[in-house]
């Protein structure tokens, strides 16, 4: 398994990162390092064992189904790079 | 009259209660110090008008007679990776550049409650991924401490509490919050020879704390000393309804309870922890803090944790597979940086932006962790790490029918020169092999001075207890502490 060029630009194209030729083809040998050393982790062997999904033994609470917070319009939409007639603005996404 | 910033947090809430000084002059003295400090780099935002109306409070409740606050007077340090009301928090960052948050995260919150003010929003390594500072958007934290060969040469705090550590040793607040992922709290508070807890998770709120990876992220107290971190501790911990991982368990008094007599507790020394090419320094350490924890009381046994050399290989699927997913809240939409090129649609706004505000490192997490969550590996890694993990958590399980505590070195080496490390990424994550494990586990875990190698530079020792055992690992600590005798400090050159 190698992390070529391709996969980087593939990779931050799903993680919404704008990436250039150039930062493609410096990232992927780091990647291909650390995945290379990660790839040691095949040598467990896991079998019958059950992926850890709580750290803590730890019963999610469910509350009650209310508002418990709201109102705060102005302060929800107060750090907003763009924001018009109480709303978030982006550019337009409908031709 | 003693110099006030050379007080920790015990003596600074006795003395005020007292009336030794007031919380006034305490907080006056702290905020000249951080002033005078700007080459450390510490602090991205200063917040005396903070420091100084908690001060006023304490100072007035004293003179109405009323019963004052457990940190009445105590003004401290807060990493930026908490939200403060009305004080930009940036995780460091310049994605998050400009961000005032209109709420205050439930640990600060707390810590303001318990009577404590705030001196300033502390840098670190930007959205704490980093174990040496380097990634913050806002240039490097530089320790307080230079090598004792007369060389010059800029060292590493820590990371990623980097600002918090180096502003605790320098002496510009007596304690401060820090967060510890993969150890975060514990190897930045080993580099710059102070204490620090990361708790069980769960004792402490996530909510409000910029997250990084959920399922480790915890929060704890770094100070001078192991008595300042458990009444920092007890402050920041407890259950919030807001945090669905928060523990629904009373905080214990860890302070009141603090005893370094160790008769009747077994400590376990992990075999796999003595890794090829460690220092001899570093070893000599760990063969003394031994030494130290027998005349304590405590019996001595050797235990196996045969999973640990997987540890860092599944944290560096499972934490940057988190942060990937956490991270994609920042797209120039709700708040922070916008990008907007001309002509740009809004997937190419998503795009310019995070292209823009994530740094080197974080940019690099978040392209591990979309790696190992997609179509195709999700099996091969993500859920071989979890299982892995799994594994990890059950050897200390069995290791905790042999011994109560266990007993490693903090960090494989002392602090290393800023820049030694930047162009090897993995070399860097190697720096947390003794503090992962712990982490992936979700113990509580502490570092502690022990003694300063050849180059008159701190280490540390670090204990790891059973979950919600914090009193035990406080305690270790404290036997340690009093026979470790740590009184180096840094001579102030900033």
């Amino acid at each position: 398994m190698s992390v070529d060029i391709a996969t980087v630009k593939k990779i931050a194209s799903l993680a919404r990162i704008a990436i250039t030729e150039e930062e493609a083809a410096r990232i992927a040998p780091e990647l291909d390092n650390i995945m290379g050393w990660i790839e040691q982790l095949g040598e467990v062997d896991c079998t019958g064992v059950e992926p850890m999904t709580a750290v803590i033994p730890n019963h999610l609470r469910l509350r009650d189904d209310v508002v418990t917070d709201g109102g705060v319009r102005d302060a929800v939409l107060s750090n907003a790079p763009q924001a018009e007639h109480g709303f978030f603005t982006v550019p337009k996404v409908i031709e | 009259m003693t110099d006030l910033t050379d007080l920790g947090v015990a003596a600074i809430r006795d003395g005020v209660r007292v009336g030794t000084f007031s919380a006034r002059e305490v907080a006056d003295a702290f905020i000249v110090k951080v002033s005078q400090a700007k080459a450390l780099n510490a602090f991205l935002v200063e917040t005396p008008d903070h420091a100084i109306a908690a001060a006023k409070e304490a100072d007035s409740a004293r003179a109405a007679g009323e019963a004052l606050k457990p940190l009445a007077g105590v003004p401290i340090g807060m990493k930026d990776l908490f939200c403060t009301k009305g004080v930009a928090s940036t995780a460091a960052s310049h994605i998050l550049e400009g961000f005032t948050p209109p709420y205050e995260s439930t640990v600060s919150g707390k810590l303001w409650d318990a009577g404590a003010g705030m001196l300033g929003k502390l840098n670190m390594d930007q959205f704490a991924m980093g174990s040496s500072n380097e990634t913050s958007a806002f240039g490097n934290v530089i320790s307080p401490w230079r090598r004792a060969d007369g060389g010059n040469a800029p060292l590493a705090p820590g990371g990623s509490s980097g600002g918090s550590s180096a502003a605790i040793a320098a002496r510009l607040c007596p304690a401060a919050t820090g967060t510890d992922t993969g150890g975060s709290i514990r190897q930045p508070a080993a580099f710059t020879g102070i204490s620090g807890i990361k708790p069980t998770y769960g004792r402490c709120s996530r909510w409000g704390v910029v997250a990084f990876a959920s399922s480790l992220d915890q929060a704890g107290p770094m100070a001078r000393d192991v008595r300042d971190c458990a009444i920092m501790l007890e402050a920041m911990s407890g259950f919030d309804p807001k945090d669905a991982t928060s523990l629904e368990l009373d905080v214990p008094k860890w302070e009141q309870s603090l005893s370094g007599n160790l008769r009747g507790k077994r400590v376990g020394i992990p075999k796999e922890y003595r890794v090829d090419n460690m220092p001899a320094e570093i070893d000599a350490l760990w063969q003394q803090g031994i030494d130290w924890l027998k005349d304590a009381g405590a019996e001595i046994v050797e235990v196996s944790l045969p999973h640990t050399k997987y540890a860092l290989p599944a944290y560096y699927i499972i934490a940057p597979a988190e942060a990937s997913s956490n991270l994609a809240r920042y797209d120039g939409v709700r708040y922070g940086l916008r990008d907007l090129p001309d002509g740009a649609n809004l997937q190419d706004m998503y795009a310019a932006t995070r292209a823009a505000g994530f740094g080197p490192e974080v940019k690099r997490r978040i392209l591990i962790g979309t790696y190992v969550l997609s179509a195709g590996f999700y099996d091969a890694y993500y859920t071989q790490a979890q299982k892995v993990r799994t594994l990890i958590a059950r050897d200390f399980d069995r290791a905790w029918e042999s011994c109560d505590l266990l007993l490693t070195p903090t960090a494989p080496s002392a602090a290393f020169a800023l820049g030694e490390k930047l162009a090897d990424p993995l070399a860097m994550y190697l720096n947390d092999v003794f503090t992962v494990p712990s982490s992936l586990a979700g113990l509580p875990a502490m570092s502690v001075p022990g003694g300063l190698d050849m180059g008159g530079l701190p280490l540390g020792l670090q204990i790891i207890g059973k979950a919600l055992d914090e009193q035990g690992v406080l305690n270790a600590g404290l036997a340690l502490e009093e026979r470790a005798g740590f009184v180096a400090r840094p001579e102030a050159w900033w």
